[in-house]
């Protein structure tokens, strides 16, 4: 970009910027602030590429919009029944429609070459330093650590009479995925239900939870996250709870995590092992839901 | 024109049949018409209706009214059904469709009358059977898209999603009815002399519009097909356990879906394009250009359906193709934005309420049009898929659009339908409301978006109150717009004007124009003959 271009860039986007340079949460959690305008503070490779990408997206955006304001407020100034009162019967330009065809296409090539390559960027990680599992459930999820012993735990919302002192509403869990920073993350995802979608809008994964199925992501958190607690919400209709399932991760450092698998694997070893629902599990969560 | 107007001669003579008759038994397009018109109102009423609810329940973190959230799931999911379905497809396909393009191609009435009939009243029973839904068991709590396993026999056990779905096919036959008749009707019915590319463009949307039905309805009665059979009958297409996929109905319903919307908005493209260039009073820029880039996008429209399911899983070489394809819509939309906007350049604009309406539809078509270009980006999709952001988007760019249309619509053509004009200032003032109204309720939706909040949810983290708020703030006073609009309605009927044959001057060229007003129960008896006429404006 040149400098000019710069310039313009931080311009416009300088105004959704504000409140998006203040974003943390009170404790220093990565979540949304009051008022956010903009997205969340990138925590990974992937988020990088993309909230730059989504800047450079909003200027092109904001300057059609502009454009064509700009027309429709000039046409309604200049061509109104009293300035104008003899309309000319001009029905045809080819030079002016061949132009509107032909600009946008160079504006949309523009966009997706960059688009394309941040898609194949974000698909999947060739090594990966280890695999997190992750399985949706109606309303919880449980993550499988494959690499580290193979414990595993489930992680539900904590009630609001039960939040503690900086605990935020709706987005507090009792068992946080805790995850070093800078480790390529490998991340699998299914379901024991229904569709569930597991996000963090600060790290850009978005990716759905499909019975059946197993989904592949990766990520790699930023050492400025370590000690944070990184949120998201189950971003697909899922049922009743929907809107009470959310995602916390706690970012440590690698030596951290380390002393953090061994009380781990203590501490959820007496866990049973994850098994597909019973029937009588489903039937008794389709009761739940019926109610 | 004269022996268009010539035709009337008799018009005194018309003898109406019976109320019931008339109303419940009609074959007339334009009684049937008005029917449409009349159960659109009504269900904009309960699904607006459910909105506000919905709003008022988000206007503050914490739950206010709704506390049984699967009601919550049963008010969002019927709100978006009766929204496409029943207020938008009846008022701009059945209504405005039914109503003018006989009276713009020249035709005494549409093709199949007593299907047109049957096509009604399937809509009807359609409407009645949804609504059933609602209070059968649980309801149906799925979301407009009803994915399984969400909607199958296990997670919603009880009749509500066997009755949605049956009331979805009841809805499909109707429109797939309503398709056949417009097709017959524009390919056959024209008057002598009015070639396809003189045709007025809302004709060429209603008859793309019904090209588009005609292929996509029945991919979703088939996809409603198995997830009926599979909640009843033990077959598993879209049941793992038992070898089929959950995916597969999304790709068979965003088969469906993607087109849908593109049916939703397209008569809005034609009736903005009469309406624009009437009141510029001059012909449309481009007219070619405009009828082709409408067949443009309901071509590339059937091959973009999976840029809705970016975050399924689905591999990556085919996210990039549906990235790329989605983009090219964009090109054909610009060349309708801005021959729009080269109709208006240089003409003698008069701002009457429809011609607001329509630079009104031409800004929030914009606004959402270019988030549209965000959201085609698969990779762009990773923070905005299922957030507030997609919410405002497709609310900005079809939604609120396609009312706009409606309105648009409906005080641009109230004199031919009634025969009374409405009343100017009030119009204007209810077109202030309105625009101001939707705006403060989907503008802030889209940093609520940015900032992560998804959708669907009855409750939110705290740090959306902000927007949400004024969201719910613009949902009042839109709220308020509408039943101005009502009261509208009502004065018109009951103490309008009487409106002219024309009531806008030079600009008004299309054939509708040319009978009285109110439109005679019979029109052109005699084929009116348009060899030699320019292109239709």
């Amino acid at each position: 970009m040149t400098n000019k271009l710069k310039l313009l860039v931080s311009a416009i986007a300088g105004v959704f910027l504000v409140s998006g340079s203040a974003m943390a949460g009170p404790n220093g959690d990565v979540r949304s602030a009051p008022w956010q305008m903009w997205l969340q503070d990138p925590g990974s490779p992937t988020a990088d590429r993309i909230v730059a990408f989504n800047a450079q997206l909003l200027v092109i955006e904001t300057i059609i919009v502009i454009f064509v304001l700009g027309l429709m407020a000039y046409i309604a100034y200049k061509f109104n029944a009293k300035k104008n009162p003899v309309p000319s019967k001009t029905t045809h330009h080819t030079g002016l429609e061949v132009a509107w065809t032909v600009l946008p296409i160079f504006i949309l090539v523009g966009i997706s070459v960059p688009s394309i390559k941040h898609l194949y960027f974000a698909d999947h990680i060739e090594e990966a330093d280890m695999t997190l599992k992750i399985i949706g459930n109606q309303w919880f999820w449980t993550y499988e650590y494959p690499d580290d012993g193979n414990f595993t735990f489930d992680s539900l919302p904590i009630a609001e009479e039960d939040l503690k002192e900086g605990q935020p509403r709706l987005l507090a869990v009792d068992n946080k995925v805790v995850l070093p920073v800078e480790t390529n993350i490998r991340l699998l995802m299914t379901s024991n239900d229904v569709i569930h979608n597991w996000a963090l809008p600060s790290l850009s994964i978005k990716l759905d939870t499909v019975p059946g199925r197993i989904n592949e992501t990766w990520t790699r958190i930023h050492e400025k996250y370590v000690g944070k607690t990184i949120y998201g919400m189950c971003s697909e209709l899922c049922g009743v709870n929907h809107g009470f399932m959310p995602i916390a991760i706690e970012a440590v450092s690698k030596e951290d995590y380390q002393k953090w698998v061994q009380t781990a694997q203590e501490k959820f070893a007496s866990d049973e092992p994850v098994q597909p629902k019973t029937a009588d599990a489903v039937r008794l969560a389709a009761a739940s839901q019926a109610q | 024109m004269a022996n268009a107007a010539d035709a009337h001669h008799d018009d005194h003579h018309d003898h109406y049949p019976s109320f019931f008759q008339r109303w419940f038994c009609s074959t007339n397009h334009k009684d049937i018409g008005t029917v449409y018109l009349f159960v659109s109102m009504f269900a904009a009423l309960i699904g607006g209706g459910m909105s506000w609810y919905i709003r008022l329940e988000l206007a503050e973190p914490g739950i206010q009214f709704i506390d049984d959230f699967q009601w919550y799931n049963v008010l969002l999911t019927a709100h978006g059904f009766i929204m496409v379905f029943f207020v938008v497809m009846p008022a701009l396909i059945g209504g405005f469709g039914n109503w003018f393009v006989p009276l713009m191609v020249g035709a005494p009435d549409m093709a199949f009358p007593r299907m047109n009939n049957i096509s009604l009243w399937l809509l009807i029973v359609a409407l009645v059977m949804l609504l059933m839904s609602a209070f059968v068991g649980s309801g149906v709590g799925t979301g407009w898209t009803a994915y399984p396993p969400l909607s199958s026999g296990i997670y919603h056990p009880d009749a509500a999603v066997d009755f949605g779905i049956l009331s979805l096919h009841l809805a499909g036959a109707s429109s797939i009815l309503g398709a056949i008749n417009f097709i017959v009707t524009i390919f056959n019915m024209r008057a002598p002399g009015m070639t396809l590319h003189k045709m007025p463009l809302f004709v060429w949307s209603i008859l793309v519009t019904a090209f588009l039905l005609l292929l996509a309805l029945p991919v979703l009665a088939g996809a409603l097909t198995m997830l009926l059979t599979d909640r009843n009958f033990g077959t598993t297409f879209f049941d793992p356990s038992g070898g089929g996929d959950p995916i597969l109905w999304q790709h068979l319903f965003w088969f469906f879906g993607h087109p849908e919307v593109y049916i939703i908005i397209m008569p809005a493209f034609g009736l903005i394009s009469q309406i624009v260039s009437t009141f510029s009073k001059k012909p449309v820029f481009g007219y070619l250009g405009m009828a082709y880039a409408m067949v443009a996008i309901g071509v590339v429209g059937f091959v973009v359906w999976a840029h809705h399911m970016y975050t399924v899983g689905l591999d990556v070489d085919t996210r990039a193709y549906f990235t790329a394809a989605t983009m090219v819509i964009a090109v054909p939309t610009g060349v309708k934005i801005f021959s729009w906007l080269a109709t208006m350049w240089g003409g003698s604009i008069e701002f009457k309420t429809p011609m607001l309406y329509a630079f009104g539809f031409i800004f929030l078509f914009v606004v959402g049009g270019v988030t549209g270009v965000t959201l085609a980006n698969s990779s762009a999709d990773l923070v905005f898929h299922d957030t507030y952001f997609v919410v405002a988007h497709f609310h900005y760019v079809m939604a609120i659009a396609a009312i706009f249309a409606m309105f648009a619509g409906w005080y641009y053509w109230i004199g031919k339908m009634s025969g009374k004009m409405y009343n100017e200032t009030l119009g204007k003032i209810q077109f202030w409301m309105f625009f101001i109204g939707v705006n403060i309720l989907f503008f802030p939706q889209h940093f609520a978006g940015l900032a992560g909040m998804p959708r669907r949810i009855p409750d939110y983290p705290d740090a959306y109150a902000g927007w949400n708020y004024i969201s719910s703030i613009g949902a009042l006073i839109t709220m308020l717009g509408t039943l101005l609009f009502f009261w509208i309605l009502f004065r018109t009927y009951a103490s309008g004007a009487k409106a002219a044959q024309n009531p806008w001057g030079e600009g008004a060229t299309t054939l509708e124009w040319h009978v009285p007003s109110p439109a005679p129960f019979h029109t052109f008896e005699d084929q009116p003959d348009m060899s030699g006429k320019a292109p239709a404006e």
